[in-house]
């Protein structure tokens, strides 16, 4: 019988309904009376400090208002006027990093309004009955292609329905959502919700998706700037980096770990080390090494090779999973794998800061290890030739255009930003409106 | 400990909290509960003329206004008087007083305004041994509708006449007891004392709706689709009925009859309050509605705290004391200038002085783009609204500017000398200061 101490990678380390509570909603669903009493908590600040620092520039104050007084649905049409994935980014948005830490409260007495809860408070409320706020302006004759299904694409694909143009999406995996749906851990989008907003999403009509279509395979910038009028690239960061370390089994990418979870049909039979090691110190490398362990891995270690302070993950991210039971490393980079075929350890040599310099120490440690994930970042997989690149990533201006006449871009795979799911949002609705202006020349 | 013995109209009670006349006194299960709580006195809900009592309606009898987390402000009825029989009632009365000796029981009387009514009834209360009576001049609903209640509070002859006979037919303390529904409150308090009544007590119930319900378009509570207005009670009138008792305190007419304050009391702060602006005990029933007689606890620890803290060893000490401050505008002192002092530790940034202040009020406060939010005191009138809405607790002050200091906005002299409206220059009907 398989228990957390079977070594290997193996399926059934805990009962499923163990693994079942595990992976219940991180943050859950306000009842309607816990809401009024959060909402009552917003002091209605005037110039919000949270709307400042919401990427999508939501009106805070006036959606939790909108709550206070029995209107979530209108709180709703507030929130997805400016983020029409505001249900996703209730969930997934790193709330303490963004509007919860600046709220005046969070300031003042180290608790602030919960806004991402009642984002998801207003968000549900619309989408559990069933209503889009929205409607399409008539047709424009015009037709815009987007490439990538993910929050950038769906965003800049809503945006330009909204306003009377046809959306082809192209969508290279078999599913939509982008990272909403193969990228995110699963106790924060539970109930296959990424697939129920792009349901909803689509309600806006005008917008036809066509999956296996990956670009530079099925289709290319080329054709798509001549069949339509205008590009938009959201496809995101296909690429995973690699720790150049030798080929084990057992070794492999966090991203496809994650992603391989969230389509699982049953998490119980989904395998996991026993001893898990995951290299990198952002939000993936938290999702991956908090899901192994709730899967059942006995031992799960994050190491990163700088300090705390250099982590990406957030501190909440990395709270929740100190509170999970997953070790985080600092100073530390993988030298090399051992084992016979199949991973049973790895090495590690310690770091160190020196004049602003990484450097690489003697002395080191050992893990054992019996699965190891790689999240050290994405790269983007394949940029067409014509289009200026910086940093690895498409150059765009403010608002999206790149270095060629009639496309845009956004998300992971354009340049500034930071890579959550919420400037993604902001990206593909701003090269939206920027598309739109040239479209009807309404460009000032 | 302070000793907190009362002596109302020489009826003693060990606290000055008695319940009022309603729904949490209407029989002898309630009041004897009541008192196991530590309540000082009980003023029986009202009682009707012998005969078929009154019925209530059997639909809902309250509506609420509720603040944050449903915390109930505001209480409506439309219940009556007692619908029990007179006989029962008395008996329990004279039960619940033999047991309770040291308790004050006041019954509460509403009978037709007529002398053959009030002589029926009147002896009958005596023998149960009660230690006075409340007439009931102050129910809005219902009743009023047949001539009782304050459809007598609203004329103060019909006061003075009915108070007159009970003093003629009842030998214990007589309290009047006002409604709040009338333009000048001194006049029945006047009418009250001159028939010769011992006490008044105030406020009773505001007309009130408190809500309508906009699927059914008709007011809360709704009775099969209609509504009727009902006695508003709770915190929400206490500022009104301070303000009705500090009338009478001052009214030359009426000052040093002693009243029971009414109207929201719910906390010991509350209770001193009234007692400050003149109360001699104070009467309860919202808050034990809302959270059960065990409040009173809290009540007698909290004013035995401040009095010990204040040195006062008797509620007599302090009863009173607040209402020589109670005063005409007329009289405010114009001289006295303030300014808006912002504690920048305590500031918690939110800017809802400044959209007050900038909005609706003075523009005396500037905000920089880093979020400072300062005080220009070449505009600040003192008005205090950024005080009243800021969420942090004396974040934002009044400064005194003292004599000779210059205030910017007039840019005159601070005078250390008092000076009112009565002899300011733009006063057409100004007298100089002889």
């Amino acid at each position: 019988m398989t228990s957390k101490l079977t070594d290997g990678i193996t399926a059934g380390r805990l009962p499923g309904e163990v693994i079942g509570a595990n992976f219940a909603d991180l943050h859950p669903a306000y009842d309607a009376h816990e809401a009024l009493v959060a909402a009552d908590r917003c002091y209605f600040c005037h110039d919000a400090p949270c709307m400042t620092a919401c990427p999508t520039s939501i009106d805070i104050p006036l959606f939790i208002r909108q709550i206070a007084t029995g209107t979530e649905e209108a709180a709703a049409k507030t929130i997805l006027e400016q983020n029409i994935l505001g249900g996703m980014c209730a969930r997934v948005c790193p709330t303490e990093t963004l509007c919860e830490e600046v709220c005046v409260r969070e300031v003042a007495e180290g608790k602030p309004v919960e806004i991402g809860r009642l984002q998801r408070f207003a968000t549900d409320s619309l989408m559990a009955a069933g209503v889009h706020p929205f409607e399409r302006a008539e047709t424009t004759g015009k037709s815009v292609a987007v490439v990538g299904a993910g929050p950038a694409g769906l965003s800049c694909a809503h945006r330009l329905a909204m306003l009377g143009h046809d959306v082809v999406i192209f969508e290279a995996r078999a599913k939509s959502g982008g990272l909403n749906e193969f990228g995110i851990a699963a106790y924060k989008s539970t109930d296959d919700f990424a697939q129920a907003e792009v349901d909803w999403l689509l309600k806006i009509g005008g917008i036809e998706i066509r999956h296996g279509q990956r670009l530079g395979s099925e289709i290319s910038l080329q054709g798509l700037g001549e069949d339509f009028d205008a590009v938009f690239l959201g496809m995101g960061l296909a690429g995973v980096n690699a720790l150049g370390l030798d080929e084990k089994d057992g070794v492999s990418a966090a991203v496809d770990f994650i992603a391989e979870l969230r389509q699982a049909e049953d998490l119980a039979a989904l395998p996991v080390g026993r001893r898990v090691v995951v290299v990198g110190g952002g939000m993936t490398a938290v999702d991956a090494g908090v899901q192994a362990k709730l899967l059942g891995a006995e031992e799960v270690t994050i190491v990163y090779r700088r300090g705390k302070e250099a982590m990406a993950a957030s501190e909440f991210e990395q709270d929740l999973a100190a509170q999970k039971g997953v070790r985080i490393i600092h100073n530390a980079t993988p030298v090399g794998v051992e084992g016979n075929g199949s991973l049973s350890g790895v090495r590690f040599a310690y770091t160190e800061t020196q004049d602003g310099k990484l450097v690489t120490l003697d002395e080191g440690f050992t893990l054992a290890a019996d699965q190891l994930f790689q999240a050290i970042g994405q790269k983007i997989d394949g940029v067409p030739d014509d289009l200026s690149v910086e940093g690895g990533k498409i150059t765009v201006s403010a608002t999206g255009a790149t270095s060629k006449a009639g496309v845009w871009a956004g998300g992971d795979c354009a340049s500034g930003g930071d890579d959550l799911t919420v400037t993604a949002v902001a990206e593909g609705r701003d090269a939206a409106m920027d598309i739109h202006a040239r479209l009807t020349g309404a460009a000032g | 400990m302070a000793d907190l013995t009362s002596d109302f109209l020489g009826i003693k009670s060990p606290n000055p909290f008695w319940l009022a006349s309603a729904p949490p006194t209407d029989k002898e299960y309630n009041v004897r509960r009541a008192f196991e709580a530590g309540w000082g006195g009980v003023v029986w809900k009202t009682l009707g003329m012998e005969g078929p009592p009154v019925v209530n309606v059997n639909g809902p009898r309250y509506g609420a206004i509720w603040g944050a987390d449903r915390r109930l402000l505001g209480l409506n009825n439309i219940e009556l008087i007692t619908d029990r029989p007179l006989e029962v009632n008395l008996e329990e009365m004279a039960r619940v007083k033999a047991d309770y000796p040291d308790r004050a029981l006041i019954a509460s009387i509403m009978v037709p305004c007529e002398e053959a009514a009030w002589k029926a009834i009147l002896p009958r209360v005596a023998e149960t041994g009660a230690d006075g009576i409340e007439l009931n001049f102050g129910c809005p609903h219902g009743m009023s509708e047949r001539g009782m209640g304050s459809a007598v509070g609203q004329v103060p002859e019909y006061i003075e006449m009915v108070t007159r006979w009970c003093k003629q037919y009842y030998d214990k303390p007589v309290i009047v007891k006002l409604t709040p529904n009338i333009t000048d409150i001194r006049k029945p308090a006047a009418a009250a004392r001159n028939g010769g009544a011992d006490a008044v007590s105030l406020i009773n119930t505001i007309n009130s709706i408190t809500a309508v319900d906009l699927d059914q378009m008709c007011p809360q509570p709704t009775i099969d689709g209609k509504g009727s207005h009902g006695g508003y009670c709770g915190p929400a009138v206490k500022p009104i009925a301070l303000s009705m008792v500090s009338e009478i305190a001052r009214a030359q007419a009426t000052h040093g009859l002693p009243i029971s304050g009414i109207g929201g009391v719910t906390t010991w702060r509350d209770a001193a309050e009234f007692m400050a602006l003149g109360c001699g005990n104070v009467q309860v029933c919202t808050a034990a509605m809302t959270y059960g007689f065990k409040i009173v606890q809290e009540m007698i620890s909290g004013l035995s705290q401040w009095m010990d803290e204040k040195g006062y060893t008797s509620t007599s000490d302090f009863v009173g004391m607040a209402v020589p401050n109670v005063t005409d505008w007329q009289y405010l002192n114009l001289n006295h200038i303030t300014k808006a002092r912002i504690d920048q530790d305590a500031c918690i940034k939110c800017g809802r002085c400044y959209a007050a202040c900038e909005d609706t009020s003075h523009q005396a406060i500037t905000m920089s783009p880093e979020r400072v939010f300062e005080v220009q005191d070449d505009e600040c009138v003192a008005c205090n609204l950024c005080v009243n809405v800021c969420p942090v607790e004396d974040c934002i002050t009044m400064e005194t500017l003292a004599p000779g200091m210059v205030d910017e906005r007039t840019g005159k002299v601070v005078e250390e000398d008092y000076a009112n409206w009565t002899t300011h220059p733009n006063n057409p009907m100004a007298s100089a200061a002889e």
